[in-house]
């Protein structure tokens, strides 16, 4: 991005932008995009604060369908409308299509290789650390949120527990704690 | 077709699909598109009973390949029901088969979750300063934060769990560390697991 200082915040530039960038970081994000988007979106191209990204994914993780997918689809759109849905949600999928297709082609000859399964199983290992600093990284995002930390350091232990100890299904969790969060959040917020 | 189009050659059903059965697919793709709550993974166990069980227009090794495969390759996992539609079109003839199954899952699944997802979005972008929708913002943040360390935590408990397991509970410690902490271009670290893990260090 070479947008001179005082415009108030980079953004993309044509539907061929979004494209582009959203199958670069496609095309990045071995074992989870997210991070991927995160890292570029937020920290280097600043289309978005980190406060703005949370509550985007809030909405893409809470609607049915890939997350990823959801949020590319909500960013682009921000931009640029419907068209702009498109061209992210196009960017997103159509240069990973094609390379999954073609790793299903070669899969059979190499599934059976220590070398390759010790290589994914390297890349696993990785990408459960990319998800978990991406999490640590957004914490900071709470900050000013109108629950407070105390509340807000409650509410992520809760899911914390249900998800990764409990394996509590996502579904049950994500309705129960947020109708709580919600509705305490709108107690707290001015009428 | 040739045996290396295939994932699992020698079990492979050979199927002959009327458009009924093309329609069938659509619709069951179609019908667990909005089920589909914390990604499109959490509803392949029903997957798994139609295309395996009852119709058998997969095998098991080919269901599980489509999703390792779409886990090891970069992009969003999604892709995992596109390999699943491809299997069943090579399995009823050949490539050109295949991408209809492409296109006929990849559709399916997609069409109800992107346009509720985008109408949605929109409204909620045109109400951003209700109270309502300000405090579902608000209130979801905290628990979309810790769901992703959540999540992470369940990936890496995965990838094994008895005392063992050391050295990937290290490297997982180790990028969260690094990514969290620096600015380091992510393909390097995944680069050195997959280096580590060919050379069965991890």
């Amino acid at each position: 991005m070479t947008l001179p200082t005082h415009e108030p915040r980079a953004q993309p530039q044509s539907l061929t932008d979004l494209f582009i960038s959203f199958s670069l970081l496609a095309l990045q994000g071995f074992g989870g995009v997210l991070t991927v988007v995160q890292r570029e979106l937020v920290e280097k191209k600043r289309w978005m604060t980190r406060e703005e990204f949370v509550e985007e994914w809030a909405v893409a993780q809470i609607m049915p369908g890939p997350n990823v997918v959801n949020l590319s689809l909500m960013i682009g759109a921000r931009y640029f409308g419907f068209k702009g849905a498109m061209a992210a949600l196009a960017g997103m999928l159509t240069a990973p299509l094609v390379i999954v297709l073609l790793l299903a082609l070669v899969y059979a000859q190499f599934a059976g290789h220590p070398g390759v399964q010790g290589a994914l199983r390297g890349m696993s290992a990785v990408a459960a650390g990319l998800i978990t600093a991406t999490g640590l990284k957004l914490v900071g995002a709470l900050q000013k949120n109108v629950l407070a930390w105390p509340l807000c350091i409650a509410l992520g232990v809760l899911c914390f527990l249900a998800i990764a100890l409990l394996r509590w299904p996502l579904a049950y969790v994500l309705l129960g704690l947020g109708v709580a969060a919600c509705t305490l959040a709108y107690k707290r917020l001015e009428p | 077709m040739t045996p290396t189009s295939q994932l699992a050659p020698e079990l492979a059903p050979q199927l002959l699909l009327a458009w009924q059965d093309w329609a069938s697919l659509f619709i069951h793709y179609l019908s667990l598109s909005l089920l589909a709550i914390g990604g499109a993974i959490s509803t392949a166990s029903d997957m798994h009973r139609f295309l395996v069980d009852e119709q058998h227009w997969l095998t098991d090794a080919q269901f599980n390949a489509s999703i390792a495969i779409a886990q090891a390759a970069p992009g969003p996992n999604v892709l995992f029901i596109a390999l699943m539609g491809w299997n069943v079109g090579l399995n009823a003839g050949s490539m050109l088969t295949g991408l209809l199954g492409v296109f006929t899952a990849m559709l399916g699944m997609l069409i109800p979750s992107t346009t509720l997802t985008y109408l949605a979005a929109q409204w909620g972008h045109r109400n951003r300063e209700l109270r309502a929708v300000r405090a579902f913002k608000q209130g979801m943040a905290p628990i979309v934060v810790a769901l992703l360390i959540a999540i992470g935590w369940v990936l890496t408990a995965a990838n094994g769990s008895g005392m063992n397991n050391w050295p990937v509970w290290l490297l997982t410690a180790m990028t969260t560390l690094i990514v969290w902490r620096s600015k380091i271009h992510l393909l390097w670290l995944l680069g050195a697991g997959a280096l580590l893990g060919w050379f069965g260090m991890v």
